[in-house]
């Protein structure tokens, strides 16, 4: 065969496969949806990624969930406990003090996958796993406050809570006992649950799975199929086929999106970023739905209480008040994410807006700055009266395109009102691994977290929540917050019932944060959302308790 | 030639040893352990879970203890449980090898064929129309960065013609040879541009120096044909300082094609390896590094079992 030929029939064979029938040719009843993360493990409990979550909605459903107007529903229950309902009371414990009684009454038609109802049972044998030391588990999440459980019948149960707390009606999802349980008692005494949990052996056991669908095939760091769960017995979803595709880079996942290949991509932070998102509205603004939606996502600056520039509280308020926050969503992001005040988001119910502002005031920024004793010296640098230039470290993650323009823009204004800021970056592992937990950073620190409507800020802002090397660094307060009243009213937030004195506990906290200017907060993160044409029923929350919670609704 | 196999497998041998001490010495020197990545995204663990679970996955050990425990259990053939994946690191790993062998061999044949052709044509008129266009083709091969070309392909192939699936290892529901050959395509072709250009600059060089030599310019002179004279007399003597060069580009393509992979969401050797990296999961990390130096090693004794029967006047002992 002569090189010609050779060439000649290369050619033929690369027509073949190219004109071959190929992925374009895809049913309307299958959504291929991009994500540029995957799920290290589909226990619900092993560890905490939002990815994990966005695909376990899917397929599992937790006791209770706030909806997308942020109202807590049930998804597994008949009625949200109450006190006004009587499903929660307030008891007298033993050793003395008050605790709560939760009432849960699952659905009587639910089912797993395999057809086995989902009873009390399994409600009991959840709590068990999450509670036992042994477990593996990263944290007992919401279960953690349980102290007993009562079986009333295969579908009620009581919940026996240790102390009064206002968020007594907000339970997570299930594990199937008829599975798991035999497993967990197997490998519990060794440790070896975490590995031999059939969400990671075998997730494609129906039985697993309680929501509208269940994972059919799951290919770690490639894809996982979701087919729909025959024994649902809630609205019949009618999309057949849902296909959740990792593509890492978000460049690639834009021109998946664009060829085709992927149909819309997952919008609570695990897609696009949300400069690829409006550009691409931009392009594209009649080719899919788009929904911008500000999220419990907040992204700010921590400040290190230890530099003794930034002892000062006036330095502090000067670092906020040369920014125009304003200014920089609007260029950014196209004004998509609201500028935060404080951790607590506008559309949550908590949420005041009398606390200490810190609009864009250079000039007050000076006047704070000249009290504090700087003044500009040479090469537009303050100065203090020993001639120390006025001159902060600003680290963030590498790698973050959005994140590192931020610091541009900021280190721009900053500059402008005579503060020096040095950028110096880590990868995220670095970053969220050592440097913020330890606190060893020695100006400020962007970064983002997330909470859900009304979560207590006791890991943030409490004083036992300070890391430190004796407790391994455990704690989530990482700017070192310490203050008594914030202390008091946190507990107060977590055990008040009565609605009114509970937001004015909550006025107070975000007061208190406000005028303590220890974090520089930046915005709220808004999820950005692509999705199909035709797609209806798809509605974006803004929360942890994400879109395909009520994926059975979408359909074209 | 049976001692001097037995004499490099068993050189092979120690320098995985070594390096599978230093590899594992280096990523546990590198800051944050698994935990502490848990808990940057667990909010609320108690010092006690922290102990327990330090506990569970081995880290309350010193290094050097958790390296030997390693290595005892992977000479028993147990590589150990990836905590990135939750499965035993084979689940991942042979899929991942399967995976990168499928596409680092096509791409390898590939640019390798174009690199001898194309070096060839070029060599025979340096300095001509042919081998400056080819020259063009082998430098912009190697300049052009490969995410901006798998993007470009990505964007023409996929989004603008719709020819060829832009990502994925197949469609699902399908997952035919045909279905799995169509998702090859694009990072084949990538992958072969990139690595060829430099493939051909030295194919060409090579032939260029062999033409010039008496044993070519002798079978001219007997009459041989010119094709005879290129492809029998010069091309086997040029291909000595190439298999060199191919074999060490082998072992490096085998974990070296990140970008290509993620470009394309092929879930390979060099993804693993850089995720299991940037995760802190340090059973997979090593096991993936290790089998990169076993290919590296093996290519390389493989280039050196050739050139006995490229030149025989080169004796292996």
């Amino acid at each position: 065969m002569t090189i010609r030929r050779w060439i000649a029939a290369a050619a033929a064979a690369l027509m073949l496969l190219a004109f071959a029938p190929g992925t374009q040719a895809a049913p309307k009843d299958t959504l291929t949806i991009g994500v540029a993360q995957f799920p290290s493990s589909l226990n619900p409990y092993i560890d905490s990624l939002v990815v994990r979550n966005y695909v376990l909605e899917f397929a599992v459903r937790p006791v209770t969930a706030f909806d997308p107007a942020w109202k807590n529903t049930c998804m597994l229950c008949t009625e949200v406990p109450t006190l006004a309902n009587g499903l929660v009371r307030i008891v007298d414990l033993p050793g003395g003090g008050k605790g709560m009684d939760v009432t849960i009454k699952l659905k009587p038609d639910l089912k797993w996958g395999d057809g086995v109802p989902v009873t009390s049972r399994d409600l009991e044998f959840t709590w068990q796993a999450a509670t036992n030391p042994k477990s593996g588990f990263s944290s007992p999440h919401l279960w953690g406050r349980v102290k007993g459980v009562s079986i009333v019948d295969a579908h009620t149960a009581v919940l026996h809570l240790a102390k009064v707390q206002n968020l007594y009606n907000s339970w997570d999802t299930l594990l199937p006992a008829h599975i798991e349980a035999p497993i967990f008692a197997k490998g519990v005494a060794d440790g070896s649950y975490i590995k031999t949990s059939a969400y990671n052996a075998a997730p494609t056991t129906p039985g697993l799975w309680d929501g509208p669908y269940l994972v059919s095939k799951y290919q770690s760091g490639v894809e996982i199929v979701l087919k729909p769960n025959p024994y649902w017995p809630g609205r019949k979803p009618a999309i057949r086929t849902i296909v959740i595709k990792l593509i890492e880079n978000t460049a690639a996942l834009e021109q998946n999106l664009l060829s085709g290949d992927i149909d819309m991509v997952a919008g609570e932070g695990i897609g696009l970023t949300i400069d690829q998102a409006l550009e691409l509205q931009k392009k594209y603004p009649k080719r899919f739905q788009y929904s911008f939606r500000p999220s419990l996502t907040y992204e700010h600056i921590d400040l290190q209480i230890d530099n003794p520039i930034l002892k000062d509280v006036r330095v502090r308020q000067a670092l906020i008040y040369a920014v125009n926050r304003k200014l920089m969503v609007d260029k950014l992001f196209g004004g998509m994410q609201p500028v935060a005040d404080t951790w607590v988001n506008p559309l949550d119910q908590y949420h005041t807006d009398n606390v200490m502002k810190y609009p864009y005031d250079r000039k007050q920024a000076a006047a704070l700055l000249k009290a504090a004793g700087w003044t500009p010296g040479a090469g537009g640098i303050c100065h203090d009266a020993k001639g120390q230039p006025l001159e902060l470290t600003l680290m963030t993650t590498s790698g973050n395109r959005l994140r590192e323009l931020q610091e541009q823009v900021l280190q721009s204004m900053w500059k402008q009102a005579c503060i020096k800021v040095d950028i110096k970056n880590e990868p995220p592992r670095t970053l969220f691994g050592t440097t913020v937990k330890h606190r060893s950073y020695t100006g400020m620190v962007m970064y983002a977290w997330s909470s859900n409507p009304g979560d207590s800020p006791r890991q943030t802002l409490s004083c036992g929540e300070i890391g430190t090397a004796a407790n391994h660094w455990t704690g989530d307060n990482a700017i070192a917050f310490c203050d008594r009243r914030m202390d008091a009213d946190i507990s107060a937030a977590e055990t008040e019932l009565d609605p009114a004195k509970l937001k004015a506990t909550w006025v107070d906290m975000q007061q208190i944060y406000a005028r303590a200017a220890r974090v520089i907060p930046l915005f709220f993160r808004a999820d950005e959302h692509v999705y199909p044409l035709g797609l209806k029923g798809y509605t974006p929350t803004g929360h942890g308790d994400m879109t395909p919670l009520w994926a059975e609704n979408w359909h074209f | 030639m049976t001692s001097y196999l037995g004499r490099r497998v068993l050189q092979s041998l120690l320098v995985l040893l070594v390096m599978s001490f230093v590899i594992y010495g280096l990523i546990g020197l590198m800051p944050g352990d698994p935990l502490d990545i848990m808990l940057a995204s667990t909010p609320g663990l108690t010092p006690q879970a922290v102990a327990r679970l330090r506990a569970i996955y081995g880290l309350d050990q010193p290094l050097v203890l958790r390296y030997w425990h390693w290595l005892i259990a992977a000479l028993h053939g147990n590589l150990g449980y990836s905590r990135l994946h939750s499965v035993p690191v084979m689940a991942v790993l042979l899929p991942a090898l399967w995976q990168t062998t499928k596409l680092m061999t096509a791409s390898f044949v590939v640019s390798v064929a174009g690199a001898f052709g194309l070096g060839i044509v070029a060599a025979r008129r340096p300095g001509g129309v042919a081998d400056g266009l080819i020259g063009l083709l082998a430098f912009g091969g190697m300049s052009v960065p490969v995410f901006w070309l798998a993007l470009m392909m990505i964007l023409v192939f996929a989004v603008q013609l719709h020819w060829l699936p832009a990502s994925g290892i197949s469609t699902v529901g399908e997952g035919g040879l045909l279905d799995v050959l169509r998702h090859l395509v694009l990072p084949v072709v990538t992958l072969s541009l990139a690595t060829m250009g430099g493939f051909i600059r030295y194919v060409r060089a090579s032939m260029i120096e062999t033409l010039r030599m008496d044993h070519v310019r002798t079978a001219r002179a007997k009459g041989a044909s010119e094709r005879r004279v290129v492809l029998v007399h010069a091309f086997r003597n040029a291909l000595i300082p190439v298999v060199t060069i191919m074999a060490l580009s082998f072992g490096t393509l085998f974990n070296g094609a990140l970008i290509t992979e993620t470009m394309y969401a092929q879930p390979g050797m060099g993804k693993m390896i850089y995720d299991a990296i940037q995760g802190n999961d340090f059973n997979l990390a090593l096991s993936g590094l290790l089998f990169a130096t076993m290919v590296t090693l093996l290519s390389n004794l493989v280039a050196d079992l050739a050139y006995g029967w490229l030149d025989p006047r080169i004796a292996l002992k």
